[in-house]
């Protein structure tokens, strides 16, 4: 065995396979098995889902224990690139989903699939990466699965995480539940992550350099939840964008969306890349902002709360529900004119994410 | 990607966001409404064509249309590389790529451009090896790459484009010529511009009163080039850049030449575009290609539009070295993108539109490209027809 780069044999179940996981990756994850019911590794973690712990957050409560569970995959090119990795990533992109449903995230799974050849240090430096966002995003990750396949097979590495989460009593959000009068509100900048891992691929030079933006949400949301809005829907505009996922809302809630060009945050490095590279930072994927969808008596309540928080400073109104044109976006654009936005066609960046 | 390396990208925000101004936009708008109210009074419904897909797709993002009087039309012409590119040539790229021992490069929108009976990315997916580049100096590169190191595959650049990206190609062939290359091909379906706006021009039933000019290939070209649509025909003509005041500029210009009777060629994009563009690319282009007919999907053979490389650069010229044969290529007989580059109809009068063919399922390659005019009226218009 070579101490520098993942081979076949790592994924084999034998002792390679146990090698790998007690010396790299639990270590690098930082398992710690005083903190878990089991002391030794078993077929499948095991969890009080009514644990003390979460009635005393008021997260459940009797007759009312909802859960949220969801899964995603990675297999963004490059596994590094600027603001992040595919390990927060993975962690970031899994608890978001569980947030958005208004879900308070508790645990996740890793799997991996590693192509032989990967450095055992970039592994372990995607674990730390892991560690790190799972800590920031208060989950633990409580099992795993590792497998190696021929290179070739696989690029260097590709990671699919699960989610449990638990959704306190009361909180029902949907992406059917807006209504006309409704205020559309963007938790920060929108294309940050796309146009990172775009130029990293690509080699293109920013003397600003733009890093990806993905980060948990729990704690924005957690900061929103408090303020008490009136809250329709929260939803990450991840592949596909602010527009495909204003797209998705207007479709479930049958109404019409209209957004103010003017309004919606973008950098202007961000921007300008867009340009170059014939893209529209609408349409560009997101990793660490949220839409959020509020009754209009309460746009100001949750603008704030957002804004108190580090990742909401940029947070603004960025459109309007109506009944005009149900299911349909628009834009009002900067030079006043008016145009439909559609749902992203095909493919416009691959494998970002 | 060889673009934007070393440049401080917002260092160009003042410059450009001068050109989104919305307080300039209403004074601008509201001096197109008065020409169009004296063009009304007089009877006259100007009918304007954007030459250039860039422009296509920066009106409907802008919402420009919104913004212009009801008797000015604007009329989406056939410059888009992508969509001007044959069934034939795409069928022979195809042909090409399944040759065992070549690695075809191209832009990404030709991916998906629909050949006779398949596409390029659907070969890729079967096991072609076609990939996609930004230049064609990468395929000269990756050319470069496995020559020096002994592999023996032959690399293919499969290039459509105007004036705007075949100074590149040009300059890429004298580079393989100089690295003694003998594995770098390309497959010229270029095209150029200004004698196919003579072809508009000749046709009648279009009613043309007026030309946007595009403004990256007349950066090129330069603003002379264009002499003959204000000369010969009494056509006004603006080399317009692609900002949404650039391009409400030129509609103004166009409208006052018109209201005053006159037929010019004028520069709106002057911090671009020169009158006699950019002589060392010109010399490249010259260098070598030669001017040729050229068939154009859907419109047919137009004389004199087309490049194809001088004998001198024959040993780089895929078509014949990659002994292929393709018969002549068959659209979908329903699909309306001849009429469509044309200007004869817009993609709304055809019956494919939004329903058979989309941009998941594209029937003509003017709903593949992001520049073609059905996919822009698909994804930024469809609520106007």
């Amino acid at each position: 065995m070579t101490d520098d780069t993942i081979l076949l044999g790592h994924g084999s179940g034998g002792r390679m396979s146990h090698e790998l996981l007690e010396k790299t990756i639990l270590p690098a994850l930082g398992w710690d098995e005083s903190d878990h019911e089991s002391k030794v590794l078993e077929d499948a973690a095991v969890m009080h889902i009514t644990a003390d712990s979460l009635l005393a957050a008021e997260l459940v409560s009797e007759g009312d224990s909802r859960i949220a569970m969801t899964t995603d995959s990675f297999v963004v090119s490059p596994i590094f690139f600027p603001g992040g990795d595919i390990g927060d990533l993975a962690v970031n992109g899994t608890v978001n989903d569980l947030v958005m449903m208004g879900a308070v995230p508790l645990y996740l799974t890793l799997g991996m699939v590693i192509e032989e050849g990967l450095l055992i240090s970039e592994l372990e430096a995607v674990l730390s990466s892991v560690k790190t966002a799972a800590e920031a995003a208060g989950v633990s990750v409580v099992a795993g699965d590792t497998k190696v396949v021929e290179r070739g097979k696989a690029d260097r590495l590709f990671l699919n995480t699960a989610g449990f989460g638990v959704v306190p009593s009361g909180r029902t959000l949907s992406a059917a539940a807006l209504r006309p009068g409704d205020v559309i509100i963007i938790s920060g900048t929108l294309g940050d992550h796309g146009i990172a891992v775009m130029s990293k691929r690509e080699g293109i030079a920013f003397e600003t350099p733009v890093v990806s933006d993905t980060a948990s949400l729990a704690g924005l949301a957690a900061q929103l939840f408090m303020s008490e809005a009136e809250l329709r829907a929260l939803r990450d505009p991840t592949r596909g964008g602010l527009a495909t996922t204003l797209c998705e809302l207007a479709t479930s809630s049958n109404v019409g969306i209209e957004l103010d060009e003017l309004a919606i945050p973008v950098k202007p490095e961000v921007a300008r890349a867009s340009d170059l590279l014939g893209l529209d930072p609408l349409y560009i994927a997101n990793e660490g902002k949220m839409i959020v969808v509020v009754a209009p008596e309460d746009a100001e309540r949750a603008i704030h709360a957002l804004q108190g928080h580090p990742l909401g400073g940029d947070a603004a109104i960025i459109g309007t529900c109506s009944d005009d044109r149900p299911g349909r976006v628009t834009l009002r654009t900067t030079i006043g004119g008016t145009r439909v936005v559609d749902m992203l066609s095909g493919e416009q960046l691959p494998r970002i994410c | 990607m060889t673009i934007a390396k070393g440049i401080d990208l917002g260092t160009l925000d003042d410059l450009v966001e001068g050109f989104r101004d919305p307080a300039a936009a209403r004074v601008i708008t509201a001096e197109i409404a008065v020409l169009g109210a004296s063009l009304e009074a007089k009877g006259i419904e100007p009918r304007l064509m954007e030459v250039c897909g860039s422009h296509t797709v920066a009106i409907f993002r802008s919402g420009i249309r919104d913004l212009l009087p009801s008797n000015v039309k604007l009329i989406s012409g056939p410059g888009c590389p992508v969509c001007v590119t044959s069934v034939a040539e795409v069928d022979r790229a195809i042909a090409i790529a399944n040759t065992p021992g070549t690695i075809l490069t191209t832009f990404g929108d030709m991916m998906r451009v629909p050949g006779t009976s398949t596409s390029l990315e659907k070969e890729k997916a079967e096991g072609a090896d076609v990939r996609v580049v930004y230049s064609p100096l990468d395929a000269l590169n990756l050319a470069a790459e496995k020559q020096a190191t002994g592999g023996d595959e032959r690399i293919v650049f499969f290039a459509a484009g105007f004036e705007t990206t075949a100074p590149t190609v040009a300059a890429a062939i004298l580079q393989a010529a100089d690295m003694g290359l003998s594995n770098f091909y390309i497959q010229s379906t270029h095209k150029t511009i200004p004698s196919a706006m003579r072809g508009l021009l000749d046709t009648p039933e279009l009613g043309l009163s007026g030309f946007i000019c595009p403004g990256h290939v007349s950066a090129i070209i330069g603003a002379r080039a264009y002499d003959f649509i204000a000369d010969e025909f009494k056509v006004p003509a603006v080399v317009s850049g692609f900002e949404p005041l650039d391009i409400l500029m030129s509609v103004k210009m166009l409208l006052a030449q018109i209201d005053e009777g006159r037929a010019e060629v004028e520069t709106e994009y002057g911090r671009i575009v020169s009158d006699e563009g950019n002589p060392r690319a010109i010399e490249v282009l010259d260098q070598v290609f030669r001017v040729s007919d050229a068939e154009w999907r859907g419109i047919g053979t137009l004389p004199n539009t087309g490049l194809v490389l001088r004998s001198e650069y024959e040993r780089f010229d895929a078509p014949l070295a990659f002994d292929v044969r393709v018969e002549p290529g068959r659209d979908n007989p329903a699909c309306e993108c001849g009429e469509i580059l044309r200007g004869l109809k817009a993609p709304t009068d055809c019956k494919l539109f939004a329903g058979v063919c989309t941009p998941e399922n594209p029937q003509g390659a003017c709903m593949v490209s992001t520049e073609g005019s059905c996919a822009a009226y698909y994804k930024y218009g469809r609520d106007e027809s």
